[in-house]
């Protein structure tokens, strides 16, 4: 296998995008890496598009031509093919594109995550989502994905005494990422007591324990290592990449508070890196609720099971702390466009392995971890990046 | 969710009369039916015998919903839960007929046949099992 490094990273502002269509939104992420890596068009060999449900949300499927054409490349004709894994599409976009220039069949490859949610109205949105449980076993007797969400916290609550305020200071770490992060969707901190009493959404889960609807969309240039030399963008390896998936209701797993898809990705991803959790400097997460990210470090191994609340409260995973988490302020405040988030999160583990991450630089970063979720846990992609 | 007849008459054995399979493998119990077991695989292929499960089981988590689908809307704030059932798969649904104050994991639920939703005001109704706690 060839080892492939990230050449070029591009992001829009994330957020209630209300004046940009779902193509302008992919032309500025795609231009923008492709600027930054220094490639032309005519050495893109193939391109990867995640996006969980632009049918739903913009009435467009097709998305892979559409993509490839609105970034200016219809004339070239380049391969152009959509990926979907509900929230974890973009990463998985990114595992498929790492894979084609891996085993040699491509050398250059544009990866691009989007979602244009806030053409629909909320409870639309909220709908959509839904599609990403079993709709006929978990959906259709009313239960909603924040829902899911909210009973592996009640579990969590239950087996090992994590509080709703280790969930709050998930939620107010990360507005305080959020809060340094110009493309982020809410660039302010949160109080405790904001983040406590907030509406309620799906109990023991508030409105502030859940990421928002966003529109966005990122793009990340991926290169053959032994044809980095041929191009100007500033290279940031992968050294692991792991893909995992479980039942697709949260009823079916063997433990309701353990993401198996997490741990199987993540270890896959290690062993390939031959490193293990606490060689890990930065990591980005997916909280697309905050006991998500109380899992996630759990089954990624920062921490034992039971001991994220804790990790949290010790200010571990600060920017400051001794494995910093979701810099970017994370889905809950970067905000969630569902396609792209998976790529936006190697968007910032690439500035901060590049030292490119402003306010919110972690000093001396030099691996770092990416983890997407699609669903309450059926699929999941860890990937690890190492500056160069 | 989009609603159409075929889909819920298509799993109207399951939801009406909470009918699952067993592995003839190795026993394991199924809610809803698979068509293999996951554990022994080709040893099930044609051993999933069907099962009429007890309906009887205790909540090992739940969350209220405040914020519901639209079908749902009047029925806010309401109990949703996972259940594992005596023969041992666990199933979401709504809890009914509770005390907010007894509402909490452990507690032993029954099923009950009830009406979950309705296709506008003029559509299908679509009935299935609701969980109520046991007296």
């Amino acid at each position: 296998m060839r080892d492939v490094a990230v050449i070029g990273i591009g992001l829009t502002k994330f957020g209630e995008l209300w004046d940009q269509s779902f193509r302008q939104l992919t032309a500025e992420a795609g231009s923008k890496a492709i600027l930054d890596s220094g490639v032309g068009g005519k050495d893109i060999d193939a391109m990867y598009v995640g996006s969980m449900s632009s049918g739903r949300f913009v009435g467009q499927e097709h998305v892979g031509a559409l993509v490839a054409d609105a970034s200016g490349f219809s004339h070239l004709h380049i391969p152009s093919t959509r990926v979907e894994g509900a929230c974890a599409s973009g990463s998985l976009a990114l595992r498929e594109g790492y894979l084609s220039i891996a085993s040699g069949v491509n050398d250059v490859a544009v990866i691009g995550g989007i979602e244009k949610m806030n053409d629909v109205g909320g409870s639309a949105a909220t709908e959509t989502l839904a599609t990403a449980a079993d709709q006929e076993w978990e959906a259709f007797f009313g239960v909603t994905f924040p829902g899911l969400y909210a009973m592996i916290a009640k579990r969590h609550m239950h087996e090992f005494g994590t509080t709703k305020e280790d969930l709050a200071r998930v939620a107010v770490k990360n507005h305080q990422n959020g809060a340094k992060n110009p493309f982020a969707q809410y660039q302010k901190e949160i109080s405790m007591n904001t983040a406590l009493n907030a509406t309620p959404v799906a109990e023991p889960l508030g409105l502030m324990d859940c990421s928002p609807v966003t529109d966005g969309a990122a793009a990340v240039v991926l290169c053959a290592a032994d044809r980095i030399g041929d191009f100007s963008g500033k290279p940031v390896k992968i050294i692991g990449s792991g893909q995992a998936s479980d039942t697709l209701s949260l009823h079916g797993r063997r433990d309701i508070t353990t993401l198996d898809a997490s741990v199987h990705a993540g270890k896959m991803a290690y062993e390939q890196a031959h490193l293990k959790p606490s060689d890990i400097n930065i990591a980005e997460v997916h909280d697309c609720f905050t006991i998500a990210e109380i899992c996630a470090i759990e089954d990624l191994g920062f921490v034992k099971k039971g001991e994220g609340g804790k990790a949290v409260e010790n200010k571990i995973t600060t920017i400051d702390g001794s494995l910093p988490v979701n810099t970017s302020g994370g889905l809950k405040s970067k905000g969630h466009p569902v396609g792209a988030t998976g790529v936006a999160q190697i968007v910032e583990i690439t500035k901060q392995l590049r030292g490119e991450a402003d306010k919110r630089q972690v000093k001396d970063a030099r691996i770092g971890l990416a983890h997407n979720v699609g669903g309450s846990g059926a699929t999941c992609v860890v990937h690890i990046l190492e500056g160069m | 969710m989009p609603k159409d007849v075929p889909r819920f008459w298509r799993e109207i054995q399951q939801r009406y009369n909470m009918m699952g399979n067993k592995c003839g493998s190795c026993d394991r119990v199924y809610f809803p039916p698979r068509e293999s077991c996951p554990y022994c695989r080709r040893e099930s292929m044609g051993k999933m015998e069907k099962i009429k499960l007890s309906g009887k089981g205790e909540i090992i988590t739940y969350t209220i919903i405040h914020v519901g689908p639209e079908e749902f809307e009047e029925q806010v704030p309401y109990p949703v839960a996972i259940i594992q059932l005596e023969e041992g798969p666990k199933i979401t649904a709504q809890i009914v007929d509770y005390n907010i104050d007894e509402l909490k994991i452990g507690m032993k639920v029954e099923s009950e046949f009830r009406k979950i939703q309705q296709d506008g005001s003029t559509g299908a109704i679509y009935y299935g099992y609701k969980f109520k706690p046991v007296k």
